[in-house]
C-alpha cells in the first residue's frame, strides 16, 4: 500500500456545524485494462476498493471503488459535528492491506 | 470560528502523487465497455430495480473533459439529511466504461449535507448516471452527458 494519505480536517468547529473533510491518498489504481507495451500481457487490477471515514468509532462516510476511480483518489465530503473527538480514515485496497490516518477536532 | 484551512490547490494533489507513477487507462483494441444496457443491469442491482424520478440532483461534471483519466465529477442532493428524510447512498454509473460500475458512496444524517466530490475514468464520451437511493427507498436519478476529448487510455495503441 502506499504510504502517505492526505487528509484535511478543520482543528476546530461549533457543535453541530458541517464541517468538509478532503482526502487524497496517492495510488496508482491498476484498472486491469492495461497491457504492458512490452510483453503485451495484461497488468492485473490493483486498487483501493474502500475508504471509510468514523467519528469516534462510528461511520460518517464511506466510499466502494472501481476501477473507474482515477488514480489517486481523492474525496471531498461533509460531516456534522456534535462533540469533540477523533476523525479516523481507512483504505483497504485489494490485497485486503490498510492504511489508517487519524485526526482530533475540538467541538465547543 | 477562527480556524482557517486552505483548500487544496491542483499543486497540493500533485504534491501527494509524489513519486507515484501516474497509471493511466488502458484500453486495449479488444477490450469490451460497458454498454447502456449493461449500466442498466448494475442500475437495477444497485436500486433493486425500483423506478427512478428525475430531480433532486445536481451534477457537477466538465461539459468537455479533457483528460479521461481523470475527470472531476461532484454529486449534491438536495436533502434535509435528518433522521426522517436522508440520502442514503450515491451511485455513479458509466455508460461506456469496460465495468460500469464507478462508485458508491453511502451516507447518513450525520453527514450533514449529502454531497461527494471525486475524480472518476471516462474511455470515451458518454453519458455518467448518479443515482441517490433515499431512506425512504424512493430513488432519483440524473443524467450528464460529457464529450471526452483523450479517452482514460494509458496505452495508445487502445
Amino acid at each position: 500500500m502506499a504510504k502517505k494519505p492526505k487528509v484535511r480536517v478543520p482543528k476546530t468547529a461549533k457543535k453541530g456545524q458541517v464541517v468538509r473533510i478532503k482526502t487524497l491518498f496517492p495510488h496508482r489504481m491498476e484498472s486491469g485494462q492495461r497491457k504492458d507495451p512490452k510483453t503485451g500481457e495484461k497488468i492485473p487490477r490493483f486498487i483501493v476498493k474502500e475508504f471509510v471515514c468514523a467519528f469516534n468509532g462510528e461511520e460518517v462516510f464511506r466510499a466502494d471503488m472501481y476501477p473507474g476511480m482515477a488514480a489517486n483518489p481523492f474525496f471531498s465530503f461533509f460531516t456534522r459535528v456534535s462533540e469533540s473527538g477523533t476523525f479516523e480514515f481507512t483504505w483497504t485496497d485489494d490485497r485486503d492491506e490498510t492504511v489508517t490516518v487519524r485526526r482530533d477536532i475540538k467541538v465547543d | 470560528m477562527g480556524e482557517h484551512w486552505k483548500p487544496w490547490t491542483r499543486r497540493d494533489a500533485l504534491k501527494a502523487a509524489g513519486a507515484v507513477t501516474l497509471a493511466g487507462w488502458a484500453l486495449s483494441p479488444a477490450a469490451a465497455l460497458a454498454t447502456p444496457d449493461e449500466a442498466k443491469a448494475v442500475l437495477d442491482r444497485l436500486t433493486g430495480g425500483a423506478s427512478m424520478k428525475e430531480g433532486r440532483i445536481t451534477v457537477k461534471l466538465p461539459a468537455i473533459a479533457e483528460d479521461g483519466s481523470s475527470v472531476p465529477i461532484t454529486v449534491t442532493v438536495a436533502s434535509p439529511m435528518s433522521e426522517a428524510d436522508h440520502v442514503k447512498a450515491i451511485h455513479i454509473v458509466s455508460e461506456e466504461n469496460p465495468n460500469a460500475e464507478v462508485a458508491s458512496f453511502h451516507f447518513s444524517p450525520r453527514s450533514g449535507k449529502a454531497e461527494v466530490a471525486t475524480r472518476i475514468r471516462l474511455a470515451k464520451t458518454q453519458t455518467v448516471l448518479a443515482v441517490a437511493v433515499m431512506n425512504d427507498g424512493s430513488i432519483y436519478i440524473a443524467r450528464t452527458p460529457v464529450t471526452v476529448t483523450v479517452g482514460g487510455c494509458g496505452n495508445q495503441d487502445g
